[in-house]
């Protein structure tokens, strides 16, 4: 289980958290038929150094962006998500 | 009778008894079961899982494949235990496993006469001989196989979890692990040392040695009493069964022993979550059995062991021993052999050894080809020495095949290893969370430079920790038994017949599975895992893991790190399921919410029915109706007169800014913004990929102000979505969103009166036309009263603050009642949105259907911009050929739940029921369902057949709406 240091609360375990998806899969509401479909159904998957959108469901309900590494787990950045957030 | 006259640490003024295989038997306090067997002069202690051959304990420890048993009763049985894992305690009940009718006339043993018909991959094979070979191979595999039989009762203790932080974790309190916690509890860490047997010491336990001038036991129990005067934490009996992300490592801990009923508190066992800063891991290492055919008999021990029997246990397991010396601490076991009294021959097994001076004979160039004996324990050994046979008598064999370590936490946390061919084993390297390992676990041997290493290492921790360890001396080690003539362990050599060579003791892998596996074509270590079961079940390959690498190999020839190993995964040992559940199991798993009329409800005694968190009435039945006459009465009460039903569990969102309108139209894949104030609609969500999420109504109760409900079981998954369209998609938007699920109750009131009963309630006293809004007051409560219509009825949703629903629900429930009306629940609910043909999220919306599918194309906002749009514009969602919604009227008799549409008997299937239901006032069997092309099929006849229930009907294609097509009386 992760240990996640939000932004607004600190080091808390994995289970307070949801994971969204990785940043590049996000469908902008306008965004070309094409390319959403594109975003949707071909993803990267990469094995290394991954941007992903994670929330803080069970805290403080902040949405975040979270540097981790998909093999190893390890997580080098935790960020607010910057507009609205 | 083979327990010595003195030694060991039981206590021997305390007797225990227990019963085995219905027999009772004493033993001492401080014994294990097997230990105990053993000073009875009981062996056999098993059989094994495929040929059901005579098998005693290997091992001493947890690391047991043979002596499996079933212990305790009723809530407290517990199948698989390892009897050398199992202390003994008063009343303990334990019964071998895997023979029948009993463990040493086993008719199961017949299978060893016909094993060269049950090879390696023998179930997969049967695959191949056509579908009918397995069908008659499984009944005698499956009477078998196996290990012990799952419990059948409730568990009947408490299990609970815990958590704990500490600097400095240390996994193991044998000499390394304590010298490594005593380091931190001096230099004022926090510290927690995990045991997984219930006293300190690992190998001093089995081993004698003096170290600063004490006994080894006395210097360990010396250090525990200090560590534990620093504030140290130390946990016996607790295994660390993973090491996880983060530095995160779980441990259980064994209040009482399997089978054994817990103290006052009622607890079993403990699981525990621990964050350290540091671990070390002084796991130790586990000895590895020889190759020859036989090497499986009641017996044949790791070396090992039998030291531990002796100097443990006071328990001599045999008189006339051949130690079999494939690394040097062989003479260890032949000298305590000899000391306690034994006739003791060394087998030295290496081709180079020159050994003088022992005490005891020693033949060199040995090969052991085969050992001899059956149930009642091996009789002698054939060799080879100097190339000459030899027999030689024994009902004794030690096994000193070298050591692996156990590296398994380390790998769990992501390190690597390294192969050393001197040793035959692997060493954990390159640590990549926050762990290392000390002492035996690292390859180090010998208890001085283990104890230093554990000192260093512990030290350097500490001090990247930011603490001073103290300059106290290392521990000095003045003994640690005799050793042999330092030469490394033995490379694998087998002679002898490769079918009884046993390399998985607990799945009955020989040698010749291995060659048969090779030789068909599974080189990956993986596959041959899976194939041959090698390395499978309880003890997860401990002591065989690393012959049947080096056996690939060797048929590979390929070095062993090139061959690579299996992974290892958690737990280390078996774990109780209780333990992982914890305190949430039964109705502590997923908490009830109860609804603010939950006690009325439980007053009219009604059925009930899970639904999302909360149970709700599922029907009120009067004495003598069943459910389905009660839901019918209540939906005819509802048709004909007035309906009053709780639906406080929907999904509410209080949705609120100048810019509320335009997000919901993100959301929402219909017309939202342009409703005036006052009014409400019918809308959905799509999912990403195009298909419906869920349903629901839009009201707008201001200009700037609207209330969103959707389904009561996707509340948190709508919650998600919201929060993740507001703050991803559409920051900028001026929206603020709140989660009134739980704060608004409601109830629903429908029928052709229930404009008569609400209109009293509203502040001007009119109801609201279909689809406006309310404001009304109920003894000083306010009340907002939708008109929304889901029974096809004229129906009004009153809205109540949470704590106020009692007295909304008595008012109405009376004027409903006097009304000649009924209370209804889910199923009546459920009988009149189908003949209304209104969808549900789980029928109709199923995750694979789009708007259009559902007859709701026409509600799409055109020009999109909503979520999900542009995926709907996919090919595959506007092709030709989709299942989409129709009505099915019976043709005779009932259309069975659940059944799948065929145009003719015995044709490929074009859809499926999705629910079934019936016309509520005029009768007759109708129901929903999905059918390709549906819409363009009306008047077409198709049968609905349900193969699991033998029920085929006919039916006719409709429209979905059965009831009031027209819209007239929801409208009134």
């Amino acid at each position: 289980m992760l240990l996640i240091t939000c932004p607004h609360c600190g080091e808390r375990a994995q289970a307070e958290f949801t994971y969204e998806r990785p940043v590049e899969t996000v469908i902008a509401l306008d965004a070309p038929v094409e390319a959403a479909i594109q975003t949707l159904y071909n993803r990267a998957n990469p094995r290394g150094w991954s941007w992903e959108l994670w929330r803080h469901t069970h805290g403080c309900g902040a949405w975040l962006r979270l540097h981790r590494h998909t093999a190893t787990h390890e997580v080098a950045a935790v960020a607010l998500l910057e507009a609205g957030a | 009778m083979s327990r010595l006259a003195a030694g060991g640490q039981v206590r021997r003024d305390r007797h225990i008894s227990f019963r085995f295989d219905g027999r009772i038997y004493q033993g001492l306090e401080g014994d294990t079961l097997a230990s105990a067997l053993l000073a009875n002069g009981v062996r056999l202690m098993g059989r094994s899982f495929k040929y059901h051959r005579p098998r005693g304990a290997l091992s001493a420890g947890v690391e047991e494949p043979n002596a499996l048993v079933q212990v305790g009763q009723g809530g407290r049985f517990e199948p698989n235990t390892r009897a050398t894992d199992l202390y003994l305690y008063d009343g303990l009940v334990a019964q071998s496993q895997n023979r029948w009718p009993g463990l040493a006339l086993d008719l199961g043993a017949v299978n060893g006469l016909i094993s060269r018909f049950i090879p390696a991959g023998f179930y997969y094979k049967t695959f191949f001989g056509g579908p009918k070979a397995w069908l008659v191979f499984e009944h005698f595999i499956r009477m078998a196989a196996g290990l012990g039989k799952p419990p059948t009762a409730p568990e009947a203790d408490a299990f609970e979890h815990r958590s704990a932080f500490c600097d400095l974790l240390v996994v193991g309190a044998g000499p390394a692990g304590l010298a490594a916690a005593l380091q931190a509890a001096r230099a004022g860490a926090r510290v927690i040392l995990v045991e997984q047997d219930r006293q300190v010491g690992g190998t001093l336990v089995r081993d004698p040695a003096t170290i600063d001038g004490q006994e080894g036991l006395a210097w360990a129990e010396a250090a525990k009493a200090e560590i534990l005067a620093a504030g140290g934490r130390i946990l016996l009996r607790t295994t660390a069964i993973g090491y996880w992300d983060h530095d995160l490592v779980t441990l259980v801990e064994r209040r009482v022993e399997a089978g054994q009923p817990p103290g006052p508190d009622g607890l079993s066992q403990r699981l525990w979550h621990v964050r350290a800063r540091r671990t070390i891991l002084a796991t130790g290492a586990l000895e590895r059995p020889l190759l020859f055919s036989g090497n499986d008999l009641p017996q044949v021990m790791l070396s090992t062991a039998v030291r531990t029997w002796i100097h443990r246990f006071g328990v001599l397991p045999g008189c006339r021993a051949v130690v079999l010396a494939g690394d040097d601490d062989a003479y260890r076991t032949a000298t305590l052999l000899q000391q306690a009294g034994a006739q003791v021959t060394l087998l030295e097994l290496r081709q180079t050894a020159t050994v003088a001076g022992q005490p005891f004979p020693v033949l060199t160039d040995v090969r052991v080809l085969k050992a001899t004996g059956g149930s009642g324990g091996v009789r002698s050994v054939e060799i080879t020495v100097k190339g000459q046979r030899q027999t030689l008598d024994c009902d004794l064999v030690a096994m000193a095949g070298g050591f692996s370590p156990v590296v398994h936490l380390h790998m769990q946390a992501g390190g690597a290893l390294d192969w050393s061919e001197s040793d035959g084993s692997f060493r954990p390297v390159s640590p990549r969370q926050n762990q290392i390992c000390c002492g035996a676990a690292n390859g180090t041997g010998g208890l001085a430079r283990a104890l230093a290493e554990a000192r260093s290492e512990a030290a350097a921790l500490l001090t990247s920790l930011g603490f001073t360890p103290a300059d106290s001396a290392p521990p000095w080690v003045q003994s640690e038994g005799t050793s042999g003539p330092g030469l490394p362990s033995l490379p694998l050599a087998a002679h002898g017949p490769a079918k009884t060579t046993f390399v998985d003791f607990q799945n009955d892998v020989t040698l010749s599975d291995i060659d048969l596996a090779w030789r068909e074509g599974y080189r990956s270590v993986e596959h041959l895992k899976r194939y041959t079961t090698l390395g499978m079940a309880t003890d997860q390959g401990k002591t065989s893991n690393i012959l049947g690498l080096t056996q690939l190999a060797a048929l590979e020839q390929r070095p062993v790190p090139a061959v690579g190993t299996t992974t290892f995964r958690p737990p280390y040992t078996p774990v109780t399921i209780g333990a992982l559940a914890g305190a949430a199991a039964s109705g502590h798993s997923a908490p009830r919410r109860r609804m603010p009329l939950h006690d009325q409800h439980l007053a009219l005694d009604p059925l009930w029915q899970p639904l999302g968190y909360w149970d709700r009435p599922r029907a009120y039945p009067r004495p003598g109706e069943t459910l389905h006459s009660a839901a019918l009465r209540e939906a005819r009460a509802t048709r004909t007169t007035a309906g009053l039903t709780d639906v406080s569990t929907l999904a509410k969102f209080d949705i609120q800014g100048p810019d509320a309108g335009a997000f919901l139209e993100r959301v929402c894949a219909t017309r939202v913004r342009q409703l005036a104030v006052g009014r409400g609609r019918y809308t959905f969500m799509l999912r990403e990929d195009g298909l419906v999420m869920d349903d629901g109504t839009v009201w707008r109760l201001a200009e700037d102000r609207w209330l969103l409900t959707s389904s009561s079981g996707g509340a948190d998954r709508m919650a998600a979505h919201l929060s993740y369209v507001r703050k991803v998609l559409a920051p900028d938007l001026k929206v603020a969103i709140a989660n009134v699920q739980e704060h608004w109750a409601a109830v629903a009131c429908a029928g052709p009166l229930a404009a008569s009963l609400v209109a009293p309630l509203l502040l001007d006293g009119a109801a609201p036309a279909h689809m406006g809004l309310g404001r009304g007051v109920l003894g000083g409560t306010p009340l907002l009263v939708l008109a929304a219509s889901y029974s096809g009825e004229r129906a009004f949703e009153i809205y109540v603050a949470a704590d106020q629903t009692a007295g909304l629900w008595r008012h109405l429930a009376d004027k409903v009642q006097a009304a000649d009306g009924a209370l209804y629940g889910l199923e009546a609910l459920e009988i009149l949105r189908i003949e209304k043909g209104h969808v549900v999220v789980g029928g109709e919306i199923d995750g694979r259907t789009t708007p259009g599918d559902l007859g709701m194309g026409k509600m799409l906002r055109p020009g999109g911009g909503y979520f999900g749009a542009q995926a709907l514009q996919r090919p595959a969602l506007q092709a030709p050929g989709r299942a989409q919604l129709v009505g099915l009227e019976a043709m005779g008799g009932v259309i069975p739940e659940g059944s799948m549409l065929l145009p003719s008997p015995g044709a490929a299937p074009e859809g499926h029921v999705t629910a079934a239901g019936l016309r509520v006032l005029q009768g007759g069997s109708i129901a929903l369902g999905l059918l390709r092309n549906g819409e363009a099929r009306l008047g077409e006849t198709l049968l609905a057949c349900s193969p699991t229930r033998g029920v085929t009907t006919r039916v006719l294609v409709v429209p979905t709406v059965f009831h009031d097509p027209a819209g007239e009386r929801y409208r009134g």
